[in-house]
């Protein structure tokens, strides 16, 4: 992350955006730098793409700044923008073959045409689609299609790069190819890239920074690591990779070690910031469980083993609670594995979890209902 | 400044649109208007009169040519509808040697000028005898509202899941069955809008009834074209005005049952 | 295959019939489905036309007949400075209609594919609407429109712009005005379509490009319409060469063009191998301009 100067490339300041009563982008923050892969990750219809398009000028903002390179352009219309943007259906003119299209900006800038012919070969070079001037959209694969549209972009020598879901018609070998590509693209050229996803493996595998969006709200920004690791709702831990997410109580707190309890049992986490009798939820990692046959201190939750399924380099045990709640485990494959039915007693390191704040009142019914279990230290 | 620029666009977009249907609403509108005038002739409104709408009825030349009209464009959009819909179905379904000959076909009397249909029915009715009449006429307006109903019904089949027909098959339907509960319904708007493009055409259309039209078989345009040059009483303007607002009346109706089809679907 | 072995196994010989049934089950329904509609074309398309071509070569007898002979007199006489004039004018009128109707054309179906679904529905309704009422019907309301009482003098007159009514019906720009009114929606039609199909991503793609909306418009829109413009010139300019009812009833006896022409054959001088021979013509410069039309990437499919 060497490139990523500290100068701010793009700013969203207070963006709202609504259609009608319908608010999508509700009171946007967000900072880009120079130089940064940043990536807008969430479910469909959370915004992301509305954000993407109001940088680009395709959509006027409600109110807030768009703020490029220090200047705000909420009211400049996108061909005044000095962005680029790679779109989810490519949107190649079908009527001009690929040279023209990748040439299209600089014609537009009126650029020379000596200079139109190197820069559009550079290009190709670059997407690794020499040879292919003469062809039109029709004739391509979806992979060649989406080399071309980068290369379209790219030409015109933006400051920031918008791309809005590449890589979504690809099937899966090519997306993967085509995600480690467009890292190295990136690093290569030092152009700040806002991504729009909702992958959230490919929002790791590339991203500098990943802005988790749900309901037209940023719910967390940060490193993928970070979000990974230290998700900070449970939106975010939800959503990105798998959880095991219990709704707990605090029993007791000793320092940055917590006691708490749930309808099936008790466990001890690690964690900070949280006051006795508090409603909390704990989200482990399918990685970070683990499971005995004998009691382990601190821990009272116990389940049987369901059943095994294999998912290549890993396997996944699948344990349920006597409450049907069912845990995810996962495993390098190879370990032994526990025989289905058998009971086990499930726990995890301390420091391996992830502790939440949660509205209190959407759990006061469930406090009525935790049975009386004891915990046993 | 760009806020101007748009309000100004749509200003203008607006003026440009209502001038055109100004354009295609004026002859309409005089002709209604006229319908109301007391005088005979269709010069200066002398004063507000209803009397025309009675008048109409005891014309008997206008009555028949009325029904004449009514009558060939219902058994013609029957007849296009039934056998159009049929083969844009089977040529949807089954690929056959000469298909694409059929098709280019189809666009025979889609393309050709009205007049050469018109003239090469005229004689090809005078060479095999048969004397000009309603049943001609039909004949006519079948032979040019086909082509558009196999395109119209095709064009919607072209969205058709065939593995639907399978499944239903697969449930035990037959052909038959198959055909009447799964195909025909899912198509049923496209058979809807052939049947109203085949009415519209049917309605519109003079020159081919020009040339295969009978003594006994006139219809409106004919009549009207028959009377213009000698002077058309305000009882064909009344006439004309019931028939635009039953034609108003019908698409209001289709509209709403449009509306709600859709929201169904939505639901 | 699974079942066709145990039907060998139960049937022993009888599985050459069930093979050969298998085509058959499936050419009864195709027969009974696509069979009415090549018979129908077969018979009131291609015969007739067919029967045209025929007499377009024989003479025209005493009474009106057709005369059993081959010749190709009917064709040169299309050559006469006469025929010919009414060629170039009725070529010169519908080249007019055709433009004038694109003109006004483009940009209102431009507006409209643009408008929101709701408004779009309507505005196409009111579009289609007064097909409904026969276009015959609409031209004598332009007669009422446009004659020397009309509506329109009256109006000019009454409120002091003219003196003396002008002299507007039975002009070659009654006849154009009466074209341009009746083929406008054809025009329209073809230009909506395309304009609707036009993928709206290219035209954010080509402002992301650098090119301002003028620029995109020339670029990408109009380009990507061309066959819509071309469908819809089409279905103009050929039905205008043939609409002999709007040059008799707006245009009088001072305009005859190619329709009129091949009607009096057939009805007043009763020369039926020339009009056969003029239709032939019609037919062959539709064809030709069809030819052009798919040359420039049209389909069929936009001419409905």
């Amino acid at each position: 992350m060497a490139q990523v100067s500290e100068k701010v490339m793009v700013e969203l300041h207070n963006v709202d955006k609504s259609y009608g009563d319908n608010k999508v982008v509700k009171n946007l923050n967000l900072q880009i730098q120079e130089g940064e892969f940043l990536t807008m990750l969430g479910p469909s219809g959370c915004g992301k793409t509305t954000t993407l398009r109001m940088i680009a000028g395709f959509e006027d903002v409600t109110a807030g700044a768009v703020i490029i390179e220090g200047e705000n352009v909420v009211n400049k219309p996108p061909y005044q923008r000095n962005v680029n943007t790679v779109f989810q259906n490519y949107a190649l003119f079908p009527h001009m073959n690929v040279y023209d299209n990748i040439a299209f900006g600089l014609t537009e800038k009126k650029v020379n045409k000596e200079e139109i012919r190197q820069r559009v070969g550079e290009m190709l070079s670059l997407v690794q689609m020499d040879g292919y001037e003469t062809r039109r959209p029709s004739q391509m694969s979806g992979g060649q299609k989406q080399r071309v549209a980068i290369a379209r972009a790219l030409v015109n020598r933006p400051k920031v790069l918008l791309l809005d879901e590449p890589l979504g018609a690809l099937d899966l070998k090519l997306r993967k190819q085509m995600q480690v590509e467009l890292k190295h693209l990136q690093r290569q050229l030092g152009i700040t890239f806002v991504y729009v996803t909702h992958d959230q493996e490919e929002s790791l595998t590339m991203s500098d920074r990943i802005a988790v969006m749900n309901n037209g709200v940023i719910e967390q920004i940060g490193p993928p690591d970070k979000i990974y690791n230290r998700p900070a709702t449970k939106f975010v831990a939800d959503f990105i990779g798998e959880s095991n997410i219990f709704e707990a109580s605090v029993v007791s707190i000793n320092g940055d070690n917590l006691k708490v309890i749930f309808e099936t049992g008790g466990a001890e986490v690690s964690a900070s910031g949280f006051n006795q009798d508090e409603m909390v939820y704990i989200s482990v990692r399918p990685e970070k469980l683990k499971c005995s046959i004998d009691a382990v201190p601190g821990f009272n939750l116990r389940g049987t083993v369901k059943e095994h399924i294999y998912v290549g380099s890993i396997s996944k045990t699948i344990i349920e609670l006597p409450n049907g709640q069912n845990l995810k485990m996962s495993l390098l494959t190879g370990t032994p594995l526990l025989p289905q039915g058998e009971n086990v007693w499930v726990y995890w390191e301390k420091d391996d979890t992830v502790v939440l704040h949660t509205n209190e009142e959407t759990l006061y019914n469930l406090i009525e209902q935790v049975p009386k279990i004891e915990v046993r230290v | 400044m760009n806020i101007h620029n748009k309000r100004l666009n749509k200003f203008l977009s607006a003026a440009f649109v209502t001038l055109i249907y100004i354009f295609l609403y004026l002859p309409i509108a005089i002709i209604v208007f006229f319908s109301f005038n007391s005088s005979k002739l269709n010069v200066v409104f002398q004063g507000f009169t209803l009397q025309w709408y009675g008048v109409m009825f005891q014309n008997g030349d206008l009555m028949s040519a009325l029904k004449n009209t009514a009558i060939v464009a219902v058994s013609s959009v029957v007849i296009s509808v039934f056998i159009g819909t049929l083969a844009a179905i089977g040529m949807f379904r089954y690929e056959f040697k000469g298909k694409s000959i059929v098709d280019s076909f189809l666009y025979i009397p889609i393309v050709i000028p009205e007049i050469v249909m018109g003239i090469s029915l005229l004689a090809f009715y005078h060479i095999l005898s048969i004397s000009l009449g309603i049943l001609t006429l039909i004949l006519a307006h079948v032979t040019f509202s086909m082509p558009y109903v196999v395109v119209t019904v095709r064009s919607r089949l072209s969205g058709y899941d065939m593995s639907l027909e399978e499944a239903a098959m697969d449930l035990g339907a037959t052909r038959m069955h198959t055909l009447t509960r799964i195909t025909l319904p899912i198509i049923a708007p496209g058979i809807l809008a052939g049947a109203m493009l085949a009415l519209t055409l049917s309605l519109d259309d003079v020159i081919v009834s020009f040339f295969t039209t009978g003594v006994d078989s006139v219809t409106l345009p004919i009549y009207i074209f028959n009377k213009v040059k000698t002077g058309v009483s305000p009882d064909i303007n009344a006439l004309i005005t019931v028939i635009i607002l039953v034609t108003l009346l019908v698409m209001l109706l289709m509209r709403t049952f449009d509306a709600r089809t859709s929201k169904k679907e939505q639901a | 295959m699974n079942s066709a072995t145990t039907a060998t196994a139960v049937f022993g010989s009888e599985v050459n019939t069930s093979k050969k049934r298998m085509p058959f089950s499936r050419f009864v329904p195709l027969l009974l489905m696509v069979g009415p509609v090549i018979l129908w074309l077969l018979i009131f398309v291609a015969a007739p036309l067919l029967y045209i071509f025929v007499i377009s070569f024989m003479k025209k007898g005493i009474y009106g007949g057709v005369v059993v002979s081959l010749n190709f007199e009917n064709y040169l006489r299309i050559f006469d400075p006469l025929y010919l004039r009414i060629f170039l004018v009725s070529i010169i009128i519908a080249t007019a209609t055709t433009v004038l109707c694109l003109i006004l054309g483009y940009p209102f179906a431009y507006i409209i594919a643009r408008a929101s679904d709701r408004n779009k529905n309507i505005l196409l309704s009111l579009i289609m609407l007064p097909f409904w009422t026969n276009s015959l019907i609409r031209t004598y309301g332009w007669i009422i429109l446009l004659r020397t009482n009309g509506t329109f003098n009256t109006l000019l007159v009454s409120t002091h712009l003219i003196s003396q009514p002008l002299q507007m019906l039975y002009t070659n720009g009654a006849v154009m005005v009466g074209m341009v009114y009746t083929l406008f929606p054809f025009m329209v039609l073809p230009l909506y379509s395309s304009l609707e199909k036009l993928d709206r991503s290219l035209l954010e793609a080509a402002n992301d490009l650098g090119a301002t909306p003028r620029r995109a418009f020339l670029r990408v829109t109009l380009p990507l319409t061309v066959p819509g413009i071309f469908a819809g010139c089409i279905q103009v300019f050929i039905p205008t060469l043939g609409y002999f009812f709007i040059s008799d009833l707006l245009g009088g006896g001072n305009s005859i063009l190619v329709g009129n022409l091949i009607r009096n054959q057939f009805l007043a001088a009763r020369d039926w191998p020339f009009g056969a021979a003029l239709s032939i013509l019609l037919i062959v410069f539709t064809i030709v301009l069809m030819r052009v039309y798919k040359h420039f990437g049209g389909s069929l499919e936009n001419i409905t």
